[in-house]
């Protein structure tokens, strides 16, 4: 049985900051709907094979997606770094829960109707000459997968669950913001290779 | 919404020392990646099944691990990873039968789908946990 019962670090004072508790939904239910509906409009693009309803889902959620992500890591990442803390508090309360559906929906979109696009213009033969520029742009996707689901994500949601708290621990709320900060760097910076490859790809 | 005082930090299970979990689980998603990309870099061709078969054991491997380290931990707040795994599974299944559907959409049969539906399987488990983990961590045990 491994034990954790017993605190190993006694507990640091608390930095003088009040915290206000906010009451918020970490996944905004009525997000749901426009979720579901998109996603239901890319099972129909993939059905149908439709290379117009593809490109589309794969262009519109690629280029939200690639965005999102540079601006919130390049632009918006280091202005709350800056921020204080109760202001940075504030902001990711908003910012947050809205995220937890806008990303992974996006990724879905771009990643789904991009495979099914690269087989409908045959890019994915291995005898293609975009097949290299196809397997890396695999290669970035499933670095920032890793980053995004393993650090990124786990670090967003527990900060949403520490705010939801009587008494938010700051420390702890710090800690994981770093994470989210840093993670978010880095898949902003890894996306400019996905607009490298892709722009490659679109120009043959 | 209504203002605290700051006070002391409440000890839970992510101030002290913890079994590698949230490592693994990062370490098990590397695992179905790596296969996935194998995989997409052969199809529509066949794909030479050996190495996907290693990487699909050892993230299967590393999966039951996790969840054996996970269920011996003690006090842990269950009640809230359940909460967060549940929901997280749930979004996962949806992703991972969407990507089942393309999979039987495009013609994949045989061994090639058993391999990718378990690796999908390994996906979908994993996450919920890593998720559940890195929240029920910071949690007060009841």
């Amino acid at each position: 049985m491994v034990s954790i019962a017993e605190p190993v670090l006694a507990p640091a004072p608390a930095p003088a900051i009040a915290i206000q508790r906010r009451d918020f939904r970490i996944v905004p239910l009525q997000g749901l709907p426009i979720v579901a509906a998109l996603i239901i409009g890319m099972v129909v693009a993939i059905a149908t094979n439709s290379l117009w309803a593809l490109d589309f889902y794969h262009v519109v959620g690629g280029g939200l997606w690639t965005g999102v992500d540079l601006f919130l890591g390049l632009v918006l990442g280091p202005i709350i770094g800056t921020m204080s803390i109760p202001s940075r508090i504030e902001f990711v309360t908003r910012l947050m829960p809205k995220m937890v559906l806008i990303m992974p929906t996006l990724v879905t979109m771009t990643l789904g109707a991009g495979f099914q696009l690269a087989r409908h213009l045959g890019n994915l033969a291995p005898h293609s000459p975009l097949h290299n520029w196809l397997l890396a742009s695999y290669i970035v996707v499933g670095v920032m997968a890793t980053i995004a689901l393993g650090l990124l994500e786990p670090a967003n949601i527990a900060v949403l669950f520490e705010l939801r708290k009587p008494n938010p621990n700051v420390v702890r709320i710090q800690r994981l913001m770093k994470v989210f900060i840093y993670t978010a760097g880095i898949t902003g910076l890894m996306q400019i290779a996905t607009l490298v490859i892709m722009t490659k790809l679109a120009s043959g | 919404m209504e203002a605290h005082e700051p006070r002391a930090p409440a000890t839970v299970p992510g101030d002290g020392p913890l079994p590698p979990i949230q490592q693994i689980a990062v370490a098990v998603l590397v695992l179905i990646v790596i296969g996935g990309i194998y995989t997409a870099a052969h199809l529509p061709r066949h794909v030479p099944q050996g190495p996907t078969i290693v990487l699909l054991i050892a993230a299967g491997v590393l999966l039951v691990v996790n969840a054996v380290l996970l269920s011996r931990l003690q006090p842990f707040n269950w009640q809230v990873f359940r909460q967060v795994a549940g929901w997280v599974l749930a979004a996962y299944v949806v992703i991972a039968g969407m990507l089942e559907y393309v999979f039987i959409y495009d013609h994949t049969r045989g061994t090639q789908l058993v391999v990718l539906s378990l690796m999908l399987a390994v996906f979908a488990f994993d996450i919920p946990m890593l998720l559940g983990f890195s929240v029920a961590r910071f949690q007060e045990a009841g």
